[in-house]
């Protein structure tokens, strides 16, 4: 990669070799002598940022008062003015109208019947995709109700509906204030982009504290977790409206108003739809989390049967969130999809009067027939004694090898490997992480990658920031080594493009959670387990920039390789893989961001690092020291991404075109 | 075509009205630009802008366009075209100059004023024709009206008008993406004259189009501009475009507005020689009319009688049947003066 990085050229290249190769190596030889303080930073050097934070929100939760109001009242009426359209629906969807309690129990109307409910949603698949996703939506409802799931399905349906209404509302507000205001944007990027590195269970905390536990601390939590992309979509969508059709609106004398409602936003709609999309598939991956912190519904359903180490009824109910993520996610990929290829007009007045149809006869008959609006218990069906029996013959019989497996990983390449970056002394780190960051990107990144890396040193996290790191790069290197061949490779096999287009699409749709299930099965608690999961979440994105890279590649560019007598493996090598290093250089980026954000959920398993930090401190109950270890977590994210981008920066400038 | 020409013959133009008039309108680009705009007119020049290290992308442009007159302005890319028309529009502030409409300067405009004067008077036709995507074809055609307010049945009934004139009756309900791309620009057309505009600006709009679709877009223009004559800014790269549809042309170079004149005069006195080689393709026949070769009214002698704004190439059939010198008429019907014979084949077979 060096070759195609740096390409010498007078006094310049001069300072970028001198850059490139003797100083890391001088920078090396030091390390053999630094001792004391650069070496290991000592106690009082650090700085108690962790009390501070806690202290400062403890006091803002419930001390502070704003104007005379308390804030603690404050965020206490708006989790009840939250709760109240969750419980309407889930009245609505769930447990139907109910008055009293105990013998004063009433019904006074019941809950929409699962029955109505699938079909209408089946209708609905009918008509904006067709046969295909009507017969899935079908089975996922099938699969929900036989397997008993149904009520925690539409409680956790009642909150993700208001989740991404929410979301949706928030994100297109501030996407629009971004998209007028230069100075905003830049502000809420640099918001966002911490947002979406910080782990989630760092702000978990915080909105116990501010909004006690229940469904609406979930929902804020939720919401905060699944703005950023639709804050982002937004803004992309709205820069997509072309200037033309701008100088349109001002040609016929469009107010700011109109031109935003009846021009802008119409416009962009395909592109705002794929934000809806991103929302809805945030908001599931949320479901799990969520319960923690009181959400109810299928993702407390695997939460409580983890903590049993029941593994059947958990993957029973990961797979009933699955079934939802699949349906949400291609419905609301149908609808941008149809909006963007401009088929319209699919859904009829005539449809909308069969659908209400469709959800109040079951309901009406459930009134006589209770198996409309609930399914009996004991009709239900379960697996989970036979993925139990499964996990119990794996390990009866496989112990020994799937053991040796792991020692001789966890012994002969992981263990050394975190003891000679813990071993490293910081001040060693920092400068060359630094250098890479002149190398790269100039001073500018230089500067701020040191910052980064300096906050993590002085707030005391610098070798549990050193355990993630080592997971991290272990993770994502095999996670690389997979995926990209693996997504080469394919690319050059055009029949293969579409099944593995839609494993990918599905393995996206999974909450992280469930990566964990299978892994923990086989290898226990621990860090080759962790390993296992984040590997085989991160691997996604990488087989798919391995193929988008490949795809951009210009045909014409193959073709002067060929005819100028390339062999198949000349032309990779000089053609394809220069053209397309951008954006394997990009897929490397977004594989380092899906392994650490997958690396705090990991911390489950009992991982020693900035998630185990982060996850202990939730436990705990510290506000503080979750916080700031999730800082510290955003702060690896951000010196990945700006060495990462930077990279991708110069490749691209030396191809002459940046597809990103 | 030569209907159309019945307006333009360049003295004509000068006593139309003036309708829209440009002065000294500059739009610089850089930092700095401001203080450029604030210099006095005589220091405004290309040395001055150079030293400033700053991108002059109109210089310096001063016209007058007569009421009724088709006005061309043509350059290749990045000669300033589209910019000067934005500044007569003012969708792009110009750095200096002033833009009459009638005599008031539209940069001195409030906004509310403008937006009256864009709602009201102003019609525009883009390139890449910049309809509404989730919007029909009426929905699109009247979108100007609903904007400024019309009730819905009465904005619809002018739109289905204007749908009908282009051609596009029975496709009101279709879908941009459902038209072709000539199609498209027949519902551009539509739109930019819902509102019945007098100034109707068209920006390149059909340099997207491939050649056959952009002739008949063009026979489109001039019959819409022969029942409803308004006051037309067309912006082309197209010589041939701006020869069939111009009563006059501007040609732009680097920003500044080389020459202007009818075609016959851009062909026959080129300025400068970037003009010279511009129009060096074009046939003298094309653009020469007959009043130009007419001689005085002889007598006696004449075997056919020919129109005296007609150019010469369309006379070519009486040219090639008449033995000897050919009676030149007026509008009126009545003889004005006489064209020799040879004068004129000599001019058919030049550059031919």
């Amino acid at each position: 990669m060096a070759d195609i990085l740096a390409r010498p050229d007078g006094v310049a290249a001069w300072r970028r070799n001198w850059a490139h190769a003797v100083l890391p190596l001088a920078i090396l030889a030091a390390t053999l002598f630094i001792q004391g303080p650069l070496a290991h930073l000592p106690d009082w050097a650090v700085v108690p940022l962790a009390d501070w934070v806690g202290g400062g929100l403890n006091w803002f939760a419930r001390e502070a008062t704003i104007g005379g109001v308390k804030v603690a009242d404050i965020t206490r009426a708006l989790a009840t003015a939250a709760e109240m359209p969750i419980d309407w629906l889930k009245v609505l969807l769930a447990e139907g109208w109910v008055t009293g309690a105990g013998f004063n129990k009433m019904h006074i109307a019941p809950p929409l019947s699962w029955l109505g409910v699938i079909l209408a949603t089946s209708l609905l698949a009918l008509r904006l995709s067709g046969r295909g996703l009507a017969l899935l939506t079908l089975l996922a409802g099938a699969y929900l109700v036989f397997f008993g799931l149904w009520l925690s399905a539409m409680t956790t349906l009642a909150s993700v509906v208001l989740c991404v209404i929410t979301a949706l509302a928030l994100g297109l507000a501030m996407g629009i204030w971004a998209y007028r205001s230069p100075g905003a944007e830049a502000v809420l990027r640099a918001v966002m982009n911490i947002m979406q590195t910080v782990p989630v269970f760092s702000y978990l905390l915080p909105t116990l504290l501010l909004f006690g536990y229940g469904p609406s601390a979930a929902l804020f939590a939720t919401v905060v977790y699944a703005l950023p992309p639709m804050v982002h979509a937004t803004v992309l969508a709205l820069r997509s409206v072309p200037a033309e059709t701008l100088e349109l609106a001002r040609m016929t004398g469009c107010s700011r108003a109109q031109t935003l409602l009846k021009v802008e936003l119409p416009v962009a709609t395909p592109r705002l739809a794929i934000g809806l999309n991103q929302v809805v598939m945030m908001t599931l991956n949320m479901v799990i989390i969520a319960s923690m912190i009181g959400a109810g519904g299928l993702g407390y359903d695997v939460l409580r049967a983890l903590r049993r180490l029941d593994f059947g009824a958990g993957f029973e109910a990961g797979m009933g969130i699955v079934a939802l993520a699949v349906v949400l996610d291609r419905l609301t990929q149908v609808a941008a999809h149809n909006q963007s290829t401009g088929r319209r007009g699919l859904w009829k007045r005539r449809d909308t009067a069969i659908a209400v149809l469709l959800l109040l006869v079951p309901t009406a008959a459930s009134l006589a027939v209770p198996a409309f609006a609930t399914w009996p218990d004991g009709w239900t069906l379960t697996t989970a004694p036979f993925w139990n029996g499964a996990v119990s013959f794996i390990n009866q019989n496989f112990y020994g090898p799937l053991e040796a497996i792991r020692t001789a990983t966890l012994l002969g390449v992981m263990n050394p490997f975190r003891d000679l970056l813990l071993a490293a002394p910081w001040s060693a780190v920092v400068l060359l992480v630094a250098l890479a960051g002149y190398a790269l990107g100039g001073l500018r990144t230089a500067f701020s990658v040191a910052l980064l890396m300096l906050f993590i040193v002085v707030t005391g996290y610098w070798e549990a920031a050193m355990s993630s790191v080592y997971l991290t790069v272990l993770s994502v290197a095999l996670a690389l080594a997979i995926g990209l061949p693996f997504g080469i490779w394919v690319s050059a096999h055009p029949r293969l493009h579409q099944p593995v287009q839609l494993v990918l699409d599905t393995l996206q749709t999974l909450p992280t959670l469930v990566y964990l299930l299978p892994a923990v099965m086989l290898f226990r608690n621990g860090d080759f387990s962790a390993l296992i999961a984040i590997v085989s979440y991160a691997i996604a994105p990488a087989v798919r920039y391995g193929m988008a890279g490949m795809a951009h590649v210009p045909s014409e560019r193959i073709e002067a390789g060929i005819m100028s007598g390339c062999t198949p493996w000349q032309t990779f090598r000089f053609v394809r893989l220069p053209s397309s290093l951008p954006t394997l250089i990009l897929g490397i980026n977004q594989t380092v961001m899906m392994a650490l954000s997958m690396l705090v959920i990991a911390a489950l398993v009992g991982t020693r690092e900035l998630g185990q930090e982060v996850y202990t401190s939730l436990a705990r109950g510290e506000t503080g020291p979750g916080i700031v270890a999730g800082l510290c977590v955003a702060c690896i994210a951000l010196v990945a991404d700006a060495l990462l981008k930077s990279g991708a920066a110069r490749a691209a400038r030396h191809e002459g075109a940046v597809h990103v | 075509m030569s209907e159309a020409h019945l307006i333009s013959p360049s003295k004509a133009v000068e006593a139309r009205p003036v309708a829209l008039e440009a002065k000294g309108v500059w739009k610089v680009f850089g930092h700095g630009a401001g203080a450029f705009g604030q210099l006095p007119a005589s220091a405004r020049t290309p040395e001055a802008l150079a030293s400033a290290k700053l991108v002059g992308a109109v210089q310096d442009a001063t016209f007058r366009i007569g009421r009724g007159e088709v006005f061309v302005i043509m350059g290749l890319s990045g000669s300033g075209k589209s910019t000067l028309l934005r500044c007569l529009t003012r969708l792009i502030e110009p750095t200096a100059g002033e833009v009459r409409y009638d005599g008031a300067d539209i940069l001195k405009l409030g906004d509310k004023p403008l937006v009256e004067l864009r709602r009201r008077r102003m019609g525009m036709v883009f390139q890449h024709f910049a309809l509404l995507p989730n919007r029909t074809v009426l929905g699109n055609v009247a979108f100007p009206l609903e904007v400024q307010g019309t009730p819905r049945a009465e904005a619809e009934a002018r739109a289905l008008e204007l749908i009908e004139t282009v051609g596009l009756k029975g496709r009101e309900g279709r879908f941009p993406a459902e038209l072709s791309g000539g199609q498209q620009q027949r519902v551009g057309i539509a739109r930019s004259l819902t509102t019945n505009p007098e100034f109707w600006f068209l920006d390149e709009p059909f340099s997207a189009l491939d050649p056959l679709i952009r002739a008949d877009l063009q026979a489109e223009v001039l019959r819409l501009q022969k029942t409803h004559t308004r006051t037309v800014v067309f912006v082309t790269h197209d010589l041939d475009e701006a020869i069939r549809i111009a009563d006059r042309i501007a040609i732009m170079e680097g920003g500044r507005i080389v020459q202007i004149g009818t075609p016959e005069e851009l062909v026959t006195r080129p300025a400068t020689d970037y003009v010279r080689r511009f129009v060096a393709k074009v046939s003298p026949a094309r653009v020469v009319r007959v009043s130009s070769l007419m001689g005085p009214f002889g007598g006696g002698g004449v075997t056919a009688a020919v129109k005296a704004d007609a150019t010469i190439s369309e006379i070519a059939p009486e040219l090639v049947t008449a033995t000897g010198p050919l009676a030149v008429v007026d509008p009126g019907g009545r003889q004005i003066g006489s064209l020799d014979r040879q004068r004129a084949l000599a001019t058919l077979a030049a550059g031919a």
